[in-house]
């Protein structure tokens, strides 16, 4: 994540001070991060269109209580967690059991859509991205936080209320998992990548 | 009682013990490697270990495979593009912001005055307690070296309506009352004057 133009803290102070406009800025700056890593959490873009602009107006209205202390994108990717979790929890849904029941069902999916897209070339991105749906919430949000989101791992502990030491080994074990994922369903891309 | 059966491994059985073992010996070894491969990568090892699998990379071929693996796998998702939602998504957001504004910072309004007023009561409350209970002790002094004080209370006997008909009792809830509505009426002005001053509104932004 590359952050060009006027600071983050910049752009809140002229928010606080009445500008309101001016949080355009950061909807288009983190728009991408937000969209991602709510789908992470639900697979359906309409919801997760629907949930990242919730994110984007909760931190609005309690942006007075961003203090600076950690980055602002930090403190965004929180209200991302808690708004998705929220989510979920009125949706009844567990997110424990989601995790099994996706992982199952998307394996399930994958292996009877696989051979018939065995001769179709998957583009890397489409690729990595379904590898990172087959993982569980918590896995793919590791992954997510570190390498898109740009967030260090004390910065993911306190996103994700654990120590740093618990994400450092969650990180060691999401890229594990997605190791063997990519080795089982996407050989072939990976043989590719190997290749180059 | 349980009783441990001990039975004699033969010859096959040892050798499948001795594969398994190893085997899993192999798997730690892997998992240590791919470990400290890792934090190599992500550079968040200390100096030391820097240097040390620095060496190892060069000198060991196995260590440099795997090391190869995991850094296309990193270069692979350090270039991953983010997802982006509908271009309409900023418009969206702003229209929906616009019916909104910033609500007072939490710290304005949870005072440090209120935390300490209740913190203050709490520890009130309980220092009267047990100035009451130790009030109750019965300090019999005799010569038997029993050191501990009798209670003299029971439950049964207590007669509650003393302490809540009490009129001392009833002045302390009547002050904290008070207390509580110039705290309701101090936060609310404060939330009034705030609104007045200059949080904009969706005709301000215009």
């Amino acid at each position: 994540m590359i952050i060009t133009g006027q600071p983050d803290k910049e752009i809140i102070f002229k928010v606080l001070k009445g500008d309101a406009s001016s949080y355009a800025l950061l909807v288009e700056r983190y728009q991408n991060y937000v969209f991602t890593l709510v789908l992470r959490f639900t697979e359906n873009r309409e919801d997760a269109e629907e949930l990242a602009q919730d994110v984007f107006v909760k931190a609005f209205r309690s942006l007075a209580d961003f203090r600076g202390e950690s980055k602002f994108s930090t403190w965004l990717f929180t209200i991302t967690r808690t708004t998705c979790i929220s989510f979920l929890r009125k949706k009844k849904l567990d997110i424990q059991s989601l995790d099994n029941e996706r992982t199952g069902l998307q394996v399930e999916n994958q292996e009877s859509g696989f051979h018939a897209n065995l001769i179709e070339q998957k583009s890397r991105h489409a690729m990595l991205n379904e590898a990172i749906a087959m993982l569980s919430t918590d896995d793919s949000q590791v992954l997510t936080l570190f390498y898109k989101g740009d967030q260090t791992l004390e910065e993911i502990g306190r996103i994700m209320r654990m120590e740093p030491n618990t994400v450092k080994v969650k990180l060691y074990r999401a890229r594990q998992r997605l190791r063997e994922k990519m080795l089982k369903y996407f050989a072939h891309e990976v043989r590719e990548i190997h290749a180059d | 009682m349980r009783y441990v059966k001990y039975t004699r491994i033969n010859a096959e059985q040892k050798k499948i013990l001795d594969h398994s073992f190893k085997k899993r010996n192999m798997m730690d070894h892997q998992q240590e490697m791919e470990q400290r491969l890792w934090e190599y990568i992500d550079g968040i090892c200390t100096a030391q270990e820097r240097n040390t699998i620095a060496g190892l990379l060069k000198k060991d071929s196995v260590w440099h495979i795997k090391y190869e693996e995991l850094l296309r796998l990193h270069a692979l998702l350090n270039k991953e593009e983010p997802d982006a939602p509908s271009l309409r998504f900023t418009k969206n957001v702003m229209e929906e912001i616009a019916q909104h504004q910033v609500a007072p910072a939490t710290r304005n309004y949870i005072n440090k005055y209120v935390i300490r007023g209740i913190w203050a009561f709490f520890v009130a409350m309980m220092a009267g307690l047990i100035i009451y209970f130790i009030g109750q002790l019965h300090w019999d002094g005799n010569a038997t070296g029993n050191l501990m004080p009798k209670l003299n209370l029971d439950a049964n006997k207590l007669n509650w309506s003393r302490f809540l008909n009490n009129s001392y009792v009833n002045i302390f809830f009547g002050m904290n009352a008070i207390l509580g509505l110039i705290l309701i009426d101090k936060y609310m002005q404060g939330k009034k004057n705030k609104g007045n001053e200059g949080h904009w509104s969706k005709g301000d932004s215009a």
